[in-house]
């Protein structure tokens, strides 16, 4: 009976666990499936992400300018020949570009007309004239065919990137249209490498406006947040980590540093405005405040990183080292701390990212000030890329939309390099096990 | 004196290197050994044998404080080297564990090339003037750790790429690179191959002219091959202690002989 019973059993048991061994092999390939559609949406999101910022900022990478040539006349800039520094910065420059235009267009007439000739060309090439020429004093008395920038305005319609030439209430009129077509026709109107937003400041104008002030300002926002966010946070994380006793305090301490990871970006923004700007007086809009403000952000993020790798480390490795006589601090210095600095580095990275992209403490502290000029030191008032982005997104003006876009790649850029650092770094330090 | 203190047969004060007299440690609430007394002669391999948790390894962590690292763990009783208590003021732990090295269960040489690994210890204590001493160092305990001949030429390679017997060899000559007196094994074998085993065992008999060594195993063979002495470990007990053939052959209690013979472990 038993035998019987068992060879009917057989198969049937044999075709359950096939059965099972299916199901078993479909739930992973459906389990992978799930995984690569996770992956590739992720990815196509970054790729569109990507692609809507490129698409925008590339046309900034160019900017219109106008050949003119221009007469650095004597008895404008300098009628009693004094070639004083003060008198040659105070000279009316505008009046050459206005000499320059009516030569190239002599049957423009009328002030309106001769106003709106004035202004296919940007306010900024009057400081150029002007920068030119207190470099170059020899320059006087002659004659110099020069490319200057066009304004806004005419840049976007030399973009093509709006309309214009009709007279519908356009930033550019029929007249304006017919004198940039008369100009590209011969070859007095090209676009040209923008070096002006690499190179310069912010500026009310578009064309003048330049990404280096914030750059500047960010680089040192985050110098002086990784000068004070990575020591003291690798510092408290081996304190804590290595030698803090267990207790109710350290158990405090603890807690409050995960709170504190935790706590909006705007309150360390407050506290800055409170302690350091308004008990310890330092200066407003300055990179050396932002650094503090986003180094306390910052701090927590480190810490939490640092314990972890410290935690990672095998214990056999201290033991080994506390087994032939290492003092505690040697275990930490010589073993433990290298073979965590990968993981350490890695929150640092991640820390300093997010303190790059921050905007809403700055606010707090006031670097959301216009500035124009490129901050020289930590006290000099500066604005930070996410801000300058901000501020060029709140701008009427259309050229802003481009620079806006551009600025968002200069900040990505950023990003790409510190992680790319990072990157480095973390393979210097990694050893094998 | 009752008749099993008597078969606890110490050998002479003079010949003693460490001591252990009324030892009780406790991790939190739970103690894990009890009133422990240990003699450690000179130059001699001592095992300490016992089934799992009973507190041979807590024991060894003893001798040369590693427990102080570890949180909630209290230790009692005195614990003497050379007749010097090692928890005493005037004995540095940074120094002791100088004195008294370890090799522990799993290998663990540092993520550092071979050379790295026994170089560190004299390095840090000092025992060094020059490079060409560091290296006379770093070979002569490679040599008798009987590593030298199979990493003369990788001593730049990292220690971790060793096979694990060679690794555990490693840990020997980085244990030995600081002179010693005493060295501690924590079942330096368990991780290691038959032909491992055999040629740790053999390095083992070689130490004991210069050494002391103390070292705990799960394997009464190996008890018995390595060892003169032995010291049987029960419920954070020492059950008994003696001679190794004398514990191996004529048990006193009744718990040694149940556990040599396998009905308890």
């Amino acid at each position: 009976m038993t035998e019987i019973a068992t060879d009917q059993a057989a198969p049937s048991a044999r075709r359950q666990s096939k059965d099972r061994l299916r199901r078993r092999h479909a739930a992973e390939r459906r389990f992978r499936l799930y995984g690569m559609i996770a992956v590739a949406v992720a990815l196509l999101f970054l790729a569109g992400l990507f692609a809507a910022i490129f698409s925008i900022a590339y046309t900034a990478l160019g900017q219109t300018e106008i050949a003119l040539e221009i007469h650095f006349d004597g008895a404008l800039i300098d009628p009693d020949g004094t070639r004083n520094g003060d008198v040659l910065a105070r000279a009316d420059y505008g009046a050459l570009v206005k000499d320059g235009l009516g030569t190239l267009f002599p049957e423009v007439k009328g002030r309106r007309d001769r106003r709106a000739l004035r202004k296919l060309l940007s306010v900024g090439a009057t400081f150029e004239l002007r920068d030119m020429l207190l470099a170059d004093q020899s320059l006087i008395g002659g004659r110099r065919t020069l490319w200057l920038p066009a304004s806004d305005d005419v840049d976007m319609y030399a973009k093509g990137l709006v309309a214009g030439g009709a007279d519908n209430g356009g930033r550019i009129n029929a007249k304006q249209a017919v004198w940039l077509d008369l100009l590209r026709s011969q070859g007095q109107l090209e676009q040209r490498f923008n070096w002006r937003f690499f190179l310069s400041g912010d500026s009310r104008e578009p064309e003048l406006a330049g990404i280096l002030g914030a750059a500047v300002g960010s680089l040192l926002t985050l110098a002086i947040c990784l000068a004070l966010a990575f020591p003291l946070g690798v510092m408290t994380a081996v304190y804590l980590q290595e030698f803090a006793p267990r207790n109710r305090w350290t158990d405090l301490i603890e807690v409050n540093i995960n709170n504190l990871a935790a706590v909006p970006s705007i309150v360390f923004g407050l506290l800055g405005l409170a302690v350091l700007l308004g008990f310890a007086g330092m200066p407003r809009s300055a990179p050396l405040v932002g650094g503090i403000v986003l180094a306390l952000m910052t701090l927590p993020t480190v810490i939490i990183a640092g314990r972890a790798a410290l935690q990672a480390v095998p214990p056999s490795i201290r033991d080994a080292a506390f087994g032939i006589g290492a003092s505690p601090m040697q275990v930490v210095a010589h073993h433990v701390l290298p073979l965590a600095m990968p993981g350490v580095l890695t929150g640092t990275i991640i820390g300093m990212a997010r303190a790059l992209g921050e905007t809403a403490p700055l606010l707090m502290i006031g670097m959301v000030a216009f500035i124009v000029d490129v901050p020289l030191g930590p006290t000099d008032p500066a604005t930070v890329l996410p801000v300058q982005v901000y501020l060029w997104a709140d701008a009427p003006e259309r050229a802003f939309a481009e620079r806006t876009a551009a600025a968002i790649v200069v900040l990505l850029a950023f990003l790409v390099v510190m992680n790319f650092a990072a990157v480095l770094l973390r393979r210097r330090f990694e050893q094998r096990w | 004196m009752s008749a099993i203190a008597m078969r606890n047969q110490e050998a002479a004060p003079a010949d003693i290197k460490m001591r252990a007299a009324g030892v009780d440690v406790s991790y939190g609430d739970k103690q894990a050994l009890f009133a422990v007394n240990v003699a450690i002669e000179t130059n001699t391999v001592t095992a300490l044998i016992g089934p799992s948790g009973c507190g041979k390894s807590t024991f060894l962590r003893c001798l040369n404080r590693m427990n102080d690292v570890i949180e909630g763990c209290r230790v009692s009783g005195q614990i003497t080297l050379d007749g010097v208590d090692v928890h005493d003021r005037a004995i540095d732990v940074v120094e002791l564990r100088a004195r008294v090295g370890m090799v522990f269960q799993k290998p663990n040489p540092f993520p550092k090339s071979v050379y790295e690994n026994v170089a560190y210890g004299p390095r840090i204590h000092g025992l060094a003037n020059s490079r060409a001493e560091l290296d006379d160092i770093v070979h002569s305990s490679l040599r008798r750790a009987g590593l030298i001949d199979e990493v003369r030429d990788r001593l730049d390679e990292p220690g971790t790429g060793l096979s694990g017997g060679q690794q555990q060899r490693l840990c020997i000559a980085r244990a030995i690179a600081v002179e010693p007196e005493v060295i501690l094994m924590d079942e330096p074998c368990s991780a290691l191959d038959p032909i491992a085993t055999a040629k740790v065992e053999e390095l083992i008999d070689d130490l004991r002219e210069r050494y002391t060594i103390v070292i705990v195993t799960h394997s009464m063979q190996q008890a018995a091959r390595v060892s003169q002495r032995t010291a049987f470990f029960h419920l954070g007990e020492v059950v008994e202690q003696g001679e190794t053939g004398q514990i191996f052959t004529k048990p006193v209690d009744e718990r040694t002989q149940a556990y040599i013979t396998g009905r308890i472990g």
